[in-house]
Order: structure tokens, then sequence, then C-alpha cells
């Protein structure tokens, strides 16, 4: 494949920009009209595929991601379709991958790269931590990072030791990284190429366990409304959603615990508990006022989280929303995350997760009059 | 030695083509690819300690691994950086003695090194230079103040990268080295001719991000160059405690690319190595590794007490070796520097010590508001709210010293 690649207009511009906008996708032609079947696995690939479509300057990179398309398949068939240069296999070195999108972020490209697994992303804290969140800061905002960090995260998928961590509190933490985590099929698409668009680093985690959780989407529909860049098509960064409505308390929840949440909100409505439940979708930026606007009406809150919840991003929502709506409570906020445990070997990790039962149980203490 | 060539790949960006490449580029030189891949078996030296232009037959150089000496013009130049990067080194540390500035890690006795790292390098050329890079950053045409405003203590960095093509001057040890892979990684993919020069230390040759930036710009045959200043001392742990390699250039060969050693302290030698790695990288023959032999002949900052861990007489045998004054004798010699040119370079160095007291000594105001300025390209909500905390305390204390002045 010759060299069509460009420097992306958007940021550290400094060659002459001539970033290709390919109005509508080879994909898109292929593609079924309407509401399909579609798996978060699929969403983000397509994400991945448009927005290399669109601008010559994305590239996407790291372990086994080019040849075999992932180990999770996210980068399925980009390698064949954009060639090895775009998208391609890098020597097994997290720090390397994540350094070298770092200096390609300086010199005019958009890196997406994949850490194979939340636990293997550890050898790149560095880079991570003193140089993808802190360039822009460090140059007086003349150097700009688009890149975006994919993180397949969380457990509930049987995984051996390593390979379920919730690590999103080691980013959330972090100021200068911005940390989003789409919890259904339509989110994956958009806040992928959300993330892409960002001219902040985007550390983008993937609730892996949801990879093959299939929504009714219309990708064609949500890959129009992207390019036409109307806020329809956006999940919009900073934006919480009101995943489902609900009078009498609010979960709040991200990620992977997004649907456990709506799971436990339908038992609830079984028992008559109308239940209101909050996707976070974009821990930073974190949305305070979609998450206090729904616990001032609820006047009740349990934060879920798979993550363990000593100095957790759960704490940071209940400190936050405890500040804003101490008036608006009638009960202490409540939390079911994991234990303060390493993650637990695969037999035993059902124990781990909070489940169900554990959300409606903290649910029940909230103190009701009746 | 042929390369093995056991990979499938087959794209001709992919590292089988890597290893063509460098096949290719080596057959120009009718040596091996292992010789050359490992250093000449000597150090490069072409002028001596004393001034001297050492015979060809004693330079160090062997087939394959052969040096020009650079042009006059070149190596005037140098001497004038060498002479201004001297003053700035000691107009910088006497400015600490002062205390008008909180820590300065200075170059001095490795001027040579920073010289040759920037004049080697064209305008559309990058440098990722380290913390005590900052005469190698002025000379690559940085405002000298602009460098030496991180160590001034009002922002962490004074230059725009951009602009200059120079890293941000970077502290955590070898990180800055991806950087340059990446930016080298980025132009090769646009097919502009680029080349990148990553520098380091000896005792960042232990660090993982060392190894992992050697072995990404092998495998993507990218034209960086990793210039390592061998000073003898990671703060106070001697090289030998970081590596027991034959030379560090040794480190080179398991990457699969060339090294070569250098007498960091003759400019001369420095500058005709690191002009023909840059010819090669640019030609498209993968990476080089250059080790420079120098010594740090101060602490390693104002705050480090060197006579704890070496001995004075250390000191002095390599202050005989001072690459300044080696240089200034070989020009002398050959006729190329008079009294007049002396005092013009002298006037020079001491022009930009006085813009450096002078742009130091000021008190510059800071922006509490920037805090919050360029976390994100675009503050977020929680941003705002906490730079309104900070305009309120401000204002509220502001006015409390408003009245109390009113009140007397």
């Amino acid at each position: 494949m010759s060299p069509t690649i460009t420097t992306s207009s958007e940021a550290n511009g400094n060659v002459s920009a001539a970033t290709a906008r390919a109005a509508a996708s080879a994909a898109a032609s292929a593609e079924a009209a309407g509401p399909q079947p579609v798996t978060m696995a699929k969403a983000l690939n397509a994400a991945l595929a448009d927005a290399m479509h669109a601008d010559s300057s994305v590239l996407m990179f790291g372990e086994d991601v080019g040849m075999l398309g992932g180990v999770f398949r996210i980068t399925d068939g980009l390698t064949a379709t954009f060639g090895e240069q775009r998208c391609f296999d890098t020597p097994l070195a997290e720090s390397g991958i994540v350094g070298m999108a770092v200096g390609m972020a300086i010199n005019g490209m958009r890196p997406v790269i994949e850490m194979q697994f939340d636990a293997f992303a550890y050898p790149a804290f560095e880079q991570i931590v003193s140089h993808v969140a802190k360039m822009h800061n460090r140059t007086r905002g003349t150097v700009k990072l688009p890149m975006v960090i994919r993180i397949p995260y969380g457990g509930g998928i049987g995984g051996v030791e390593h390979h379920c961590d919730s690590s999103e509190a080691y980013y959330a933490h972090t100021a200068g990284l911005k940390v989003y985590t789409p919890a259904t099929v339509a989110d994956g698409y958009r806040m992928l190429r959300e993330a892409i668009d960002s001219d902040d680093p985007v550390v983008f985690m993937e609730p892996k366990k949801m990879y093959w959780t299939k929504d009714s989407v219309d990708l064609s529909e949500l890959r129009r409304l992207h390019e036409e860049g109307t806020t329809a098509g956006r999940a919009s960064e900073g934006r919480a959603a009101v995943a489902r409505p609900g009078t009498d308390a609010t979960l709040i929840a991200y990620g992977p615990s997004v649907p456990t949440a709506m799971a436990a909100a339908e038992a609830a409505a079984l028992e008559g508990r109308s239940l209101e439940v909050i996707d976070v979708r974009t821990i930073v930026p974190f949305d305070d006022d979609t998450v206090c606007e729904s616990v001032r009406k609820t006047g009740r809150a349990v934060v879920i989280a798979e993550a363990h919840g000593f100095a957790s991003v759960s704490s940071e929502i209940v400190a936050r929303v405890q500040e804003r709506c101490f008036h608006y409570l009638a009960a202490p906020i409540r939390r079911v995350t994991g234990f303060d445990v390493p993650y637990p070997a695969p037999k035993l990790e059902k124990y781990y997760l909070p489940g169900v039962d554990r959300i409606l149980d903290a649910v029940d203490d909230l103190q009701w009059e009746n | 030695m042929t390369i093995s060539a056991d990979h499938t790949a087959t794209d001709p960006a992919g590292p089988a083509a890597a290893e063509n490449a460098l096949t290719e580029a080596v057959k120009k030189f009718g040596i091996t690819v292992e010789d050359y891949m490992l250093p000449a078996r000597h150090q490069i030296q072409m002028v001596d300690p004393d001034g001297r232009l050492k015979p060809e037959s004693e330079q160090g150089t062997q087939p394959g691994h052969e040096y020009p000496v650079p042009g006059d013009k070149e190596l005037l130049e140098a001497y004038e950086r060498l002479v201004v990067g001297r003053r700035v080194n000691d107009q910088n540390s006497a400015l600490v003695r002062q205390g008008r500035m909180a820590v300065y890690p200075s170059s001095h006795g490795q001027e040579a090194c920073q010289v040759a790292a920037a004049l080697c390098l064209s305008g559309g050329d990058w440098m990722f230079p380290t913390y005590r890079d900052a005469v190698a950053v002025m000379t690559r045409g940085v405002d000298p103040v602009q460098v030496m405003t991180i160590f001034r203590g009002d922002w962490h960095g004074g230059y725009d990268p951009l602009e200059y093509k120079v890293g941000i001057q970077c502290t955590p040890l070898t990180t800055q080295l991806l950087h340059a892979v990446g930016v080298a990684h980025a132009a090769k993919l646009r097919g502009e001719d680029t080349v990148v020069l990553a520098m380091c230390g000896d005792g960042a040759t232990s660090e993982g991000d060392f190894h992992e930036a050697l072995n990404f710009a092998a495998v993507f045959h990218l034209p960086v160059i990793f210039f390592v200043q061998n000073n003898k001392y990671a703060i106070s742990v001697p090289l030998a405690h970081q590596s027991v390699a034959p030379s560090l250039a040794h480190k080179a060969v398991g990457y699969g690319m060339a090294g070569e050693r250098v007498d960091g302290n003759d400019v001369v030698a420095l500058l005709a190595v690191l002009d023909r790695a840059v010819k090669l990288a640019r030609e498209g023959s993968g990476p080089l590794l250059v080790e420079a032999n120098t010594y740090r002949m101060q602490a390693h900052t104002n705050a480090d007490d060197d006579t704890r861990y070496r001995e004075s007489a250390e000191v002095a045998e390599w202050r005989a070796k001072d690459p300044v004054n080696r240089m200034r004798t070989y020009l002398t010699d050959r006729g190329l520097l008079d009294d007049d040119g002396e005092a013009r370079i002298a006037a020079q160095a001491e022009a930009v010590a006085a813009q450096l007291r002078e742009g130091l000594g000021e008190d510059v105001p800071v922006d509490p508001q920037e805090l919050f300025r360029h976390v994100f390209t675009e503050p977020t909500p929680q941003l705002k709210e906490q730079s309104a905390m900070l305009a309120d305390e401000l204002a509220r204390d502001a006015a409390a010293t408003h009245s109390k002045e009113a009140g007397q």
C-alpha cells in the first residue's frame, strides 16, 4: 500500500494538512438497512473502520491486532482493508506501544492503540501517567495528544488472573486523561468515534464481558449521524445517560455494571419499586448534573461497580453526590462493589462480582418508611 | 552473516522489509552485517586531548566504519557553540548559587556532545533531549531563556516543541526515546525524510524503555539515532553498576542496528560520527546507536555532593581532556582561529550569559488560573468549578489586603 497517510488536520498539524474525509465508507454499502442485531465487538470494529476511512491519520496498533484481528477480534479486517502501515502488530511491549503512540500523536497522527488486557497495560503506566496525561499541560497547550488507549477491562468471563482487572480508577485519578466506558452497543460505536475525534488523550475502557452482547442497532444511521456531526449521533462526552427512568431510587453504574443494574431495576419493578438507572458513560469528565438531578428526584442512591470499593471511582461518585445532594437524601448512599481482594480465580468470581441480589439488598437498606 | 528471515510478513513496511533494507544498506560497505552492527574495535577519536589531529590510522576507523573529518566551516561553528555552551553552563550554575534558579543539571564537560547533537541535524529533523541537555536545545536554536523556564520554575517547559522540533526536556529516564520512535514512525509513514536524534545517559540504558525504544526502532526500521552520553555516573552510581557489556554501543547488535563508540570530548569525531549516522538514517539504513565517552565534570546538580562517591584525581584526569580547550588548540594550530576570532566568540558567549542573567533575574508573574488552562483542550466542568473557587479565594485575599491597607 503506497503511503497516502497525511497529518491530522485537527491537532499538531505541522505539515500541510490534507485529511481525506470519505463521505461514505466502503463498509456502509455492505450493510443491511435499518436496525440489526449487532454485537459490541462489531460496533467497536465498525467505529475503528469508519474512523480510519474518514481520516488517514488514524492508525491502529498493538499486540495481535494485525492478521489475527485482536484476541477479541475488535480490529478484525482492518489490516486487510487499510494495509499493514495503518493497522499493525508491534513487538510485545506495552510501554513501547504507548510511548510510540505519544510520538506519533506529536507528529500529526491520531493513533488508536490496544492494550490486550487490563492488567497487561501496567507496564505502560509511566508513559500514560507521566506523558500521555501531562504533555498538553507541560507544553502549555502547544502539543496536543489525540490518541486513544483501548483497554478491555473487567471480569465475568471466567478469565485467569491478570485478565479481569477493573483498572479505571488509576486512569480516572490521573489529571489530564479522559476515561470513557460504553455500556451499550450503540454507545460502543458513538463513544469510540468521539474518543478518536478528541484532541485530548482518551483511555477507552471496553467491558470485555459485553463484547458479545447484542443490541438492535442501525450502524449506518449511527455513522451518518456521526459524520453529520449532529448532537443526535453523539453520546456526547461528559453526558451520562438515563438508561432506565424510575422514581424511588437511583442506581449509578458504568460499563459492565450497567446491565447488572438494569437487571436489578427490572427485578425491583416486579416488587413494585421503581429504580432509575444512570449510565455514567464518561468517568472523566464526570456528569455531575445528570447524576445529581436523578438523586435529587429519587432521594436515594446505590453506586455499583466491579472494581474494589476502597479509594475507587465508586467512592468518588458517592462523595460527589453527597456533597451536592445531602439535603435531598433520605438515606446514606450505598455502594455495591467488588470486595477489596485481588480479582479472584474463575470459580470464585461469582462471589466477588456485584450481582442483582446484592444490589437489591443494598436498595432494601435505603431506609424505606414502610 | 545473513540476517535470518524466518518471518512470514510480506508487507513492504514489515519487519522482513527492515531486514532486507539493512542488508542492502550494508552492501555498500563491503563488510558483513554483523561487522556493520558491532562498533569499531576502538572508539573513534580524531583530535587528541592535546588538540592534535591524530593520524588517520590511529583514529579508530576500520573498513565500514570510516569517517571523513568535517569541513572547516562546521568545525568553527562547533567551536563557537562550545564556547557559548560552556558559558551557559557556568552562568546557570552561578544563577543557582545566587538563588535565582532552583536547580541546574549542568553539562559542563559534555559540551562537545551537546553541540554535535544539535549541529548534525537539519531543520526538519527532531531532537528529544533530557534534563541535562539544555545546551543542545539552545544550540538547536531555542531561545536560552525559554529553555531555562523549566528551571526558573514558572512552568514545566518554556518553548514550543512543534516550532523547534525539539521534544520537551525529559526527566523520566528514556521515556522520550519512545516518543522519538513515534515521531520517526509517523514521518516515515508519510514518506518524509525526517531523522530523529534521541538522547539519554549511561544510567538510563538500564531502563526498560531504552530496550523497548531501540527494539521498536529496529523492527520498524526507523531513522532514529540513539545518542548515549556516557558521562560515567548516574547521580552517584558508576557505569560498572549499570552494565557489564563490552560497551554501551555493543548493545546495538542485540537489536539489529549499528553501534559506534566515539570520544565524547572530541567534537570533531562526534560530528564526523553523527553526521554519518544522520546521513545513513536518512538514506534508509534504519536506526543507529552512538555512545559518546565523556565525563560529568560537576555534581549531578547543586543538590548533589560528588565528593561522597568519586575521587578528585579522577575529575582532574578528565579536566585534562576538556572538549573546549582541545578544540581551541586544534583550530588555532591550524590557523583557523586567531585572537580576533576568539574575542568575537567570547563576546557572543557573554551576550548569551547576559541574556540569561536578565531573563532569569526577572520576577516573572505567574497566573494562578493557568493551573486549569492546559489540563485538557477544554476545561471540564469540574476544572471550571475549581478555577472559580480559586478565583474567589484570590478575590477575598485581595479584598482583605485592600481593606487592611485602607485602614492604615
